[in-house]
């Protein structure tokens, strides 16, 4: 009787991953911490990872009754290179290497405990704190499409894609190439033949040579295969993205005195759920960093968020370096631009109709899209209220929201994703 | 040469399915002639992610789902994944057949080793011992954990998530103080326990509402006339009392209560009996893998591959060792199991004096007998020989904490030899290594109070987890729990306290 063996490779693979999702679950309260803290040092690119996460270890143990240090303890360890029985010795440090039989079996002061989100879990405790209808994560959390297209033809594939067309030709030019000496040879062997019989006294043993030789090359001439499998070609097919266009992303703030550190991540996830977006839609974006206070600059990531600047606001100066910056290397006709700006709402008061004019005149008319977030507890000011004429004038390309929590982010794209949509 | 060559079993390091049948036809050949008694057996392939399914399930093909065991899973991939463990060779599960897992990943030779550990070692050892013959039910146990996952499965539906993990959680903290040391357990069985499940129901709830049908009656004429003591007995069994007394569970909840307590009982005779099992397994793929290659079936390469495997799993390193952290099982009893069979076919004087009984007996006897009848302290106490404890080099230290050094009390020498074999047999006491907490008085006629009372051994105080732990005692009883602790010289102290009082609305 042979044993019964079962391969199971096939089977189901993620058997734990409904205990995953309980565990996830579970400990929502620290992974979303965890996580906040994760987008705090992460690039607003670098959306398409999963996270390490570390939560503290006391939080998840499984308590049980167990004894604790102290008592009396009597132990047997092996590999004695010294003692004898009476010897004394001092207690060994906590976690010293050898004697370890003796930690302590309760458990306390655990480690934090290390996991790794996959991407997916990831955006979804993300979009969970922004607040995003279901549609709309299926819509950023999808996986890029491809497209097949033709990439000319290969050796080897399967028989449904051999291009015959292709193969044939192959074929003919190899029947050619191996044949060709026989029929050279061959030709040569006719004429001979012929001479030989029209010889008045024809040579019987010469012509009966030259017949079988003539015989015998034919043999190898058909012998020379019609189609060989070293002549199938099979029409290549390679997946290219589908969406293999190019964007750029500014990203506008202000970096006055009264931009916080907590008003500056609030921005950023705002910067972060934009880009994701547009890695949904475009190939290769590029984002450009410009901060103002009263006069503005182009910046790195890491200046952007972490450095501070003090004094008044001049938001202007900051549409006139995008403007510039469009004009130097982001030609509209080649690149899709959008364009989203942050800030707390001050501005110089006459500052504000000259951002309205130069953002209808000479940027709307550019980008695909430009957001505004103002990010205040208090009344509107005057630069709320020019943007909002714009709104009205230039509704599907500029929208504007004022947010107090990550969660009142999502209007704003709401409209861009109905666009979408469409 | 050429003759030897024929005979190989299979050559290279790549498994088929069909190398794998013939090395179990060989080596099931082989165990055959030496007496192993088994389970009929199955082998599944498996892959290393499959492998880690396995592993967060306490190696169950199904089992029922929880938080606790996303965790393990977790970290299980975590360390894998950054190369800090392998996974184990093996997996096989105590049942009847005994399904054994081969990871895809194995080399052909691994594969070997593993039928032979798994699926004639371990298998044997289920079947023989007594401890697992007692306490479970090889026959039933898939059946019964399918029967688990689907009920549970059920009552979250029906009482949603939340109610279902939270009882869990509280059943998983009482989980080690869940299991009967000493009463056997009646077999498991799927058609009775769906049968037996609804009548039980009713029961069950008949029989708390009769107990608690002793509400004060304040013109009762002779109050307390009798003192009735509940439980009549202490019961060390948290789990078991209660499933049968907690006064508010519902039906549902106790049910699931039983089910844990079920689970945790079957995993028993695995946590008593580790040394002698894994010693047992390595014993035999060492002697069927070698009788194998005394044939001519093996070629040397596949030898090589396995000793070193072998050797890494059962390597001692000395106390002083950076990697040292206790005595490894596998180790000991593989030692253990080899000294017996030296014992029985080349005693010395010394063991003919330690050992008369089994000194030149049949080996294989001998084995029957110890495998069958022992568990790990038992095991130790009988068979550990002097000349293992000279070879282990073991010596005992006291931690008193009353005292302010460690003393090294016993070594391998003469005067040592018996209290290191007592020594280190109580360490494999799981009576000793977990806390003796026992229900020890409810309050029938007051507030209805629960009483646990912890026993010290050697002045071994509850760690501070305790705490939480009483919490999830409290949480299934429904009111107070108390936490005492009597120690050695009948002094009583209150450890701690957890005021519930969950009576149902109306």
């Amino acid at each position: 009787m042979t044993v019964r063996i079962v391969d199971r490779r096939q089977d189901s693979r993620n058997k734990s991953s409904i205990n995953r999702g309980r565990f996830i679950r579970r400990f929502k309260g620290q992974i979303r911490k965890a996580v906040s803290d994760a987008i705090a040092k992460r690039g607003i690119r670098d959306l398409e990872n999963g996270e390490k996460i570390g939560i503290p270890g006391k939080d998840i143990s499984e308590p049980q009754f167990h004894h604790g240090k102290g008592g009396v303890r009597e132990s047997v360890h092996p590999g004695n290179d010294r003692f004898q029985s009476g010897d004394e010795m001092d207690r060994p440090p906590p976690n010293a290497p050898g004697q370890g039989g003796k930690a302590s079996p309760d458990g306390e002061g655990l480690d934090d405990f290390v996991f790794t989100l996959t991407r997916d879990e990831f955006l979804d405790i993300f979009f969970d704190e922004l607040a995003l209808p279901n549609l709309v994560k299926r819509q950023l959390a999808r996986i890029d499409e491809y497209k097949r297209v033709r990439a000319g033809y290969t050796q080897s594939g399967v028989p449904t894609n051999i291009n015959l067309v292709r193969t044939m030709h192959g074929a003919a030019g190899r029947r050619v190439a191996v044949g060709g000496p026989y029929a050279t040879r061959l030709r040569g062997l006719q004429a001979e033949l012929e001479q030989a019989l029209d010889e008045a006294v024809p040579d019987e043993t010469e012509i009966d040579r030259l017949k079988r030789e003539i015989a015998c090359l034919k043999a190898r001439r058909e012998a020379v295969p019609f189609i060989d499998p070293f002549d199938l070609r099979y029409s290549n097919r390679i997946r290219i993205p589908q969406p293999s266009t190019q964007a750029v992303m500014f990203c506008l703030m202000d970096v006055s005195g009264s931009m916080d550190e907590a008003k500056k991540q609030m921005a950023k996830r705002f910067f972060m759920l934009l880009y994701l977006f547009l890695n949904r839609s475009y190939e290769h974006i590029e984002v450009v960093f410009i901060r103002h206070h009263t006069t503005a600059e182009e910046v790195d990531e890491d200046d952007f968020f972490h450095s501070r600047e003090t004094g008044g606001t001049i938001v202007s100066s900051a549409l006139k370096l995008m403007r510039q910056v469009i004009g130097e290397r982001y030609a509209s006709s080649a690149w899709n631009i959008y364009g989203a700006q942050a800030s707390d709402g001050d501005n110089w008061n006459d500052d504000s109709p000259h951002c309205r004019e130069l953002l209808a005149d000479s940027i709307l008319p550019l980008v695909q899209y430009f957001a505004y977030i103002e990010i205040t507890e208090g009344e509107p000011q005057n630069l709320w209220d020019e943007y909002e004429k714009l709104a009205t004038t230039h509704a599907g390309l500029f929208a504007l929201q004022r947010i107090r929590a990550a969660s009142d982010i999502y209007p704003v794209f709401r409209e861009l994703f109905r666009k979408r949509l469409a | 040469m050429s003759k030897k060559r024929s005979r190989l079993i299979a050559e290279g390091s790549d498994w088929t399915l069909e190398a794998i049948a013939q090395y179990d036809t060989e080596i099931g050949r082989i165990a055959k002639n030496y007496g192993l008694d088994t389970y009929r057996h199955q082998l599944e392939i498996i892959t290393a992610e499959q492998m880690m399914d396995a592993y967060a399930a306490i190696g169950m093909p199904v089992y029922y789902h929880h938080w606790s065991f996303g965790k393990h899973f977790l970290e299980t991939e975590n360390r894998y994944k950054r190369g800090h463990m392998g996974l184990a060779y093996e997996i096989v599960i105590n049942s009847d057949p005994c399904i054994a897992y081969l990871m895809e990943e194995n080399t052909l030779t691994m594969q070997a080793l593993v039928i032979a550990h798994a699926a004639y070692g371990h298998n044997s050892f289920f079947k023989g011992n007594h401890l697992f013959k007692q306490w479970t039910s090889a026959d039933a146990i898939i059946d019964y954990l399918v029967f688990a996952r689907n009920y549970i499965a059920e009552c979250e539906e029906r009482y949603g998530l939340e109610n279902v993990e939270q009882l869990i959680d509280a059943c998983h903290a009482l989980s080690n103080l869940g299991v009967d040391r000493y009463k056997r357990s009646p077999p498991l069985s799927l058609e009775k326990e769906k049968n037996r499940q609804r009548e039980r129901e009713a029961y069950l709830q008949a029989q708390v509402n009769d107990l608690w049908r002793t509400l004060p009656r304040h013109d009762a004429a002779v109050e307390a006339a009798e003192e009735r003591r509940f439980p009549e007995e202490p019961e060390e069994n948290l789990l078991y009392f209660i499933e049968k007394n907690a006064p508010l569970l519902e039906p549902w909840q106790r049910e699931v209560v039983r089910i844990i307590r079920k689970i945790g009982q079957y995993f028993y005779p695995q946590r008593q009996t580790q040394v002698m099992n894994e010693g047992w397994a390595c014993f035999w793929h060492y002697t069927l893998l070698n009788t194998l290659y005394d044939e001519g079936r093996v070629n040397d390469g596949f030898m090589f591959e396995f000793l070193q495997s072998h050797t890494n799993v059962v390597y001692q390193p000395p106390y002083s060792s950076r990697w040292y952290s206790g005595i490894n099982p596998y180790a000991l009893g593989f030692a253990m199991w080899r000294d017996i069979r030296r014992i029985c076919e080349t005693p010395t004087d010394e063991d003919r004096e330690w050992f008369p009984d089994i000194a030149g007996s049949n080996w294989r006897e001998t084995f029957d007998f110890a495998m069958r009848n022992f568990k790990d302290e038992s095991f130790i106490a009988q068979y550990l020989s002097p000349r293992l404890m000279r070879e282990f080099r073991l010596f005992a230290v006291l931690d008193d904490d009353s005292k302010a050094k460690l003393q090294v009390d016993a070594i391998h020498n003469e005067q040592g030899y018996r209290a290191l074999r007592m020594n280190l047999a109580e360490q494999y006491n799981l009576g000793s290594s977990d806390p003796n907490l026992q229900v020890w008085n409810v309050d029938l006629r007051g507030d209805r109070s629960l009483t646990l009372r912890h026993f010290v051994h050697q002045r071994r105080p509850l760690s501070a987890q305790s705490n939480v732990a009483l919490e999830h005692m409290a949480y299934l009883w429904g009111f107070t729990v108390r936490l005492e602790q009597q120690s050695a010289d009948g002094e009583i102290v209150l450890l701690g306290e957890r005021k519930t009082e969950k009576r149902k609305p109306g």
